[in-house]
């Protein structure tokens, strides 16, 4: 059992950081890019054509069921096939978690859009709105409510998911972590470090979902 | 795009038997894995509803914590640290003699969070199914531990086999961490045949729909469980 040597973490602790900055970033565009999408393809799900429901459906089937990892590995290796020069990994892992999680937020959306009863946008239309008035002004804002609890944990997923990106060699937190474990020779500590930074991150932020639902019973 | 599909590498050797051995791999991991999640959820779903509060008090921090860190990383703590921090004779038992290491630690590492998340599925059901059918049994005169693990518990699992399959669904995901300590299953095994052949696209399909077909089996198979023991009628009666 070798000594503890906490020292390690406060001499790496600009590379850490910068780790940490592309955490970040990858979770800003992968929830922001997966609500846009995700969006998208909960309207398309809901949609009473069968042409428009149906691939949306098996979209979201298919993500849902592939691991991440997979996902990661198939654009890093598309993206340069289909762009017909190199993108380097963070373009090709941007785009993988955006498509990736749009899946999981789609679920999300849809949900929340199912939870407002079906008067109200029978209502709003009777009243003259336009359907995507109606979804604007009456739906969505309802659905808000029930969603918002959920949105917050799935950030949590993303943030945690974000860590994957160790698998295409991008410096997210982990992988920084993991650098400089190797290179010193301090697993036990770096280690260490990463999982209580994530649990007082991620606990922080399932606390905050669980409070915010506990106080708007749906 | 200028790409010389070759579909045959998916039935040539030797990259035909590592991608069977990597779906193989896939299939027994998830479900060693999901019986771990299953026994550690239900254990600690079932201290997190008891009345004592000191157990309710230990299951909930288990949860929270094991929820709360990425998998990954948990998966390095077991397979990077552990060896470091326990006594000696144990390090070097686990870095030497354990039969497959990065298989058995990615089991218990992969387990051990499904576990926690199983948990609350368990925790969910007895209290929306198990609890409120308490009264009912205590009053034909039943002991509190009998009417618990008589009723209010092997009703509170079968309300709950419809939700368990999504978690079984994210078991066999994570199966797909254990390539970063080196265990050649399906996703890692596909990379392998990529980096080998320049057929990316053929080795990850043949992954891709390996996935496809796990997972199907897995939802087809908690369906046929749920309809046997009336899962979702329970679910339906008490909300």
């Amino acid at each position: 059992m070798s000594d503890f040597d906490w020292g390690v973490i406060a001499r790496s602790s600009g590379f850490l950081a910068e780790g940490m900055a592309l955490s970040a970033l990858l979770v800003l565009v992968a929830t922001l890019g997966g609500l846009v999408v995700g969006f998208g393809l909960a309207l398309m799900r809901l949609s009473e054509h069968r042409l428009i429901s149906v691939p949306a459906a098996s979209y979201v089937t298919v993500m849902r069921s592939l691991p991440l990892v997979l996902v990661l590995f198939w654009f890093y290796f598309l993206m340069p096939l289909a762009i017909g020069r190199p993108v380097g990994s963070l373009t090709s892992a941007l785009i993988a978690f955006v498509l990736f999680e749009a899946a999981f937020y789609c679920e999300i959306i849809r949900a929340g859009i199912g939870s407002v009863r079906k008067g109200q946008s029978d209502a709003g239309l009777a009243t003259g709105l336009r359907r995507w008035q109606v979804l604007r002004l009456i739906v969505m804002p309802q659905a808000m409510r029930a969603m918002g609890p959920l949105i917050l944990n799935q950030i949590v997923i993303v943030f945690q998911d974000t860590s994957l990106v160790y698998v295409v060699s991008l410096h997210d937190f982990l992988t920084a972590a993991s650098v400089v474990a190797s290179r010193d020779g301090r697993a036990t500590e770096m280690y260490s470090l990463v999982a209580v930074v994530y649990l007082v991150i991620c606990l922080s932020i399932t606390k905050v979902a669980e409070f915010y639902r506990r106080r708007r019973p749906s | 795009m200028n790409y010389r599909w070759d579909w045959s590498v998916l039935i040539r050797e030797p990259f035909v038997d590592w991608l069977w051995s990597g779906l193989l791999l896939t299939l027994a991991i998830s479900i060693v894995s999901w019986a771990v999640a299953l026994a550690i959820g239900i254990v600690v779903g079932v201290a997190r509803s008891s009345p004592s509060r000191v157990a309710r008090l230990l299951a909930g921090i288990y949860i929270d914590v094991f929820r709360s860190v990425p998998p990954l990383v948990q998966l390095f703590l077991w397979y990077f640290v552990l060896p470091e921090i326990v006594p000696d004779v144990v390090g070097l038992w686990l870095k030497r003699d354990l039969p497959y290491p990065e298989i058995v630690t990615a089991v218990i590492a992969i387990g051990l969070f499904a576990g926690s998340r199983v948990a609350e599925q368990v925790r969910a059901g007895i209290e929306a199914v198990g609890a409120p059918l308490l009264p009912a049994a205590l009053a034909t005169g039943l002991r509190p531990m009998q009417a618990f693990r008589l009723i209010a518990l092997p009703l509170g699992l079968r309300a709950i086999v419809g939700p368990l399959t999504s978690e079984f669904l994210i078991t066999i995901k994570l199966s797909s961490l254990s390539l970063t300590i080196g265990v050649l299953e399906l996703t890692a095994q596909s990379r392998h045949v990529e980096n080998y052949t320049f057929q990316g696209f053929e080795a990850f399909t043949f992954a891709t729909i390996g996935y496809l077909v796990i997972g199907l089996c897995a939802t087809g198979l908690m369906r046929l469980i749920d309809s046997r023991i009336g899962g979702a009628a329970l679910r339906k009666a008490t909300t």
